[in-house]
């Protein structure tokens, strides 16, 4: 019998059975995740099914993110509900400003390799780069989980995604998995599990690594993995894949996810010179202290455009006091920008920074479907930090390549 | 039971189906209120009386929000049709009671009549004579839908 890839393999340690690709199998689940925006209706699915305890509350983590802090009545009702919900039952819960789920989970060492990771968002798959077999469910799935301690799983077959040789100058993470989701398609892993392998996965950040996995589900996948040498997990060497996909990185120039969606790819350079109105850097995909840094050396003594709104979310409130302690907030409140509490506002279109009808903004998020940030008469490009603090600076799109020597040498 | 319907393109995200801005509710009328109000702002009017999304590929990209599906119950969806359906809303649909058929919807046009039962292997368009083979679940999400949604199913058996 030939051997496991990590999907196969985690599930197959949590179902107490060998679970091959295709296979259906009910697994024990060693963390569930929810959060104020699908939490509440998690809650009351659990109270429906009968549920009166959780299984181990030491296993269940709520963080309240999505509308942080609460924008109107409703939103805090639903917040309030979560956090007596999880004081009844003695689970973990991080509050307001704490931060997006998932940067809180890893900074708190909730993500491990070789565990099963069951969040209420759909980018719960970000804990693939700590090795752990991390998916997002809605919020029924999440109570049967809450209720009984598992789910069933269909075990997912697996693509592996080779990145062959190094990145060029200006190109970042962002670029390689915004160039990859355009090459496969937004439905072109669904139901899938990748495993990305490659040496440039073990000369980059930790922050990288989450960027890449964050999006794996704009692909469609169930979950992704990061296989670098310090995973901590690795798939049998005689795994069986589904297809093997490879990638030149020296080929992989600063690119965009252009409206409506994110496999909808272009070199910047195709784009450039296009006016925008609005800049968000944040996001449980790239609002790290690395892309903090990134935009406060391209932005450091310079004013951003005339005309252009500029908004921060630090991910977390670690990121934030970090960004705090370097001189970041300072050099881009100088600059011009405006900082928010931690959490997923901006992205998810629940409040701050809602654009205006026929805005362009440029965004470091991860989704850009038409009225994902609150205005279906807007449009959303996606990029990386140095793409979005570099066209800030100009007021149009801008290839962070072109702007001065001295900044490109910072990148 | 026969509805018409209501047909759609490919790719509709969940925040098409609804913003997330009107998300934060636990009140499925206010959720119904604002279903697919982007994509089509008649929306309400059309479904209210029972009806069957059609589209294309990939129905119900994007966030993990189960307030897709709901919104779309309860403002009278009595099951979505399209050619493929995204990994999360295809469990949270069914998870909540509402059926899916994954099938090609290429030859069904918006106000065709369709006919069908959850669970059947097939879907029949009323309008044009014509019976489209609708991809089989998995054994566990039939019994999940039979059951009326996870629920009751985990209400009545405790355990998956």
């Amino acid at each position: 019998m030939p051997g496991s890839t990590l999907a196969e393999k985690i599930l197959s340690t949590h179902a107490a059975k060998r679970a091959r690709a295709g296979d259906i199998v009910v697994c024990t689940i060693d963390l569930v995740m929810g959060h104020d925006a699908n939490g509440p209706m998690a809650i009351k699915a659990f109270e429906n099914m009968g549920g009166k305890a959780v299984y181990d509350p030491d296993k269940v983590v709520f963080v309240l993110d999505h509308m942080a802090p609460a924008p109107y009545e409703r939103a805090a009702n639903l917040q309030a509900l979560v956090t007596r919900f999880s004081e009844d039952q003695g689970t973990h819960c991080f509050g307001i400003g704490q931060g997006v789920c998932h940067q809180v989970l890893p900074e708190h060492g909730f993500a491990k390799p070789g565990t099963l990771i069951l969040g209420s968002d759909s980018h719960t798959c970000t804990y693939g780069a700590f090795g752990a077999f991390a998916t997002g469910a809605g919020a029924t799935d999440i109570a049967a989980a809450l209720f009984t301690g598992q789910n069933w799983f269909k075990v997912p077959e697996t693509v592996r995604i080779e990145l062959d040789g190094d990145l060029a100058p200006g190109s970042s993470a962002k670029d390689v998995i915004l160039h990859v989701i355009g090459a496969i398609g937004a439905d072109g892993g669904n139901y899938m599990s990748f495993e990305f392998y490659g040496p440039w996965l073990n000369r980059i950040s930790q922050a990288d690594h989450m960027t890449i996995a964050n999006m794996v589900v704009e692909m469609g996948c169930k979950c992704g993995f990061i296989c670098h040498a310090n995973l901590g997990i690795a798939a049998d060497p005689d795994a069986q894949y589904r297809d093997i996909i490879r990638f030149d990185l020296a080929k992989v120039e600063p690119g965009v996810a252009k409206p409506h969606t994110v496999d909808n790819y272009a070199p910047v350079s195709e784009v450039a010179g296009l006016p925008v109105q609005q800049g968000v850097i944040g996001s449980c995909t790239n609002g790290r202290i690395e892309d903090l840094r990134i935009a406060a050396s391209i932005l450091k003594g310079k004013q951003i455009a005339k005309g252009v709104r500029f908004l921060i979310t630090p991910a977390s409130r670690r990121v934030f006091l970090q960004a705090v302690e370097e001189g970041l907030v300072t050099t881009l409140i100088e600059a011009g920008a405006v900082f928010f509490t931690p959490g997923c506002g901006v992205c998810v279109g629940t409040h701050g920074g809602v654009p205006a009808d026929g805005d362009t903004v440029i965004a470091t998020t991860n989704r850009n479907f038409k009225g994902r940030m609150g205005n279906n008469k807007a449009s959303i490009y996606l990029a990386s930090p140095a793409t979005v603090a570099a066209s800030m600076l100009t007021g149009v799109i801008t290839d962070p390549r072109t702007i001065t020597q001295e900044v490109g040498d910072a990148l | 039971m026969p509805f018409k319907a209501l047909k759609y393109g490919d790719d509709i995200s969940t925040d098409l189906i609804i913003a997330g801005k009107y998300t934060k509710s636990l009140n499925v009328q206010d959720l119904a209120e604002h279903a697919m109000e982007d994509l089509d702002p008649d929306f309400k009017a059309k479904a209210k009386d029972g009806a069957v999304v059609v589209c294309g590929k990939y129905f119900g990209c994007g966030s993990s929000r189960e307030q897709a599906p709901v919104a779309l119950m309860a403002a009278g969806v009595k099951a979505v049709a399209a050619k493929s359906f995204a990994r999360i809303f295809y469990r949270n649909a069914i998870n909540i009671g509402l059926p899916l058929l994954e099938c090609d919807t290429d030859g069904i046009d918006d106000g065709d009549i369709l006919d069908f039962k959850a669970g059947d292997d097939f879907v029949l368009n009323v309008t044009k004579h014509a019976r489209i083979p609708v991809r089989p679940m998995p054994e566990i999400m039939v019994r999940i839908l039979d059951a009326g949604g996870v629920v009751p199913f985990l209400k009545k058996h405790g355990r998956f």
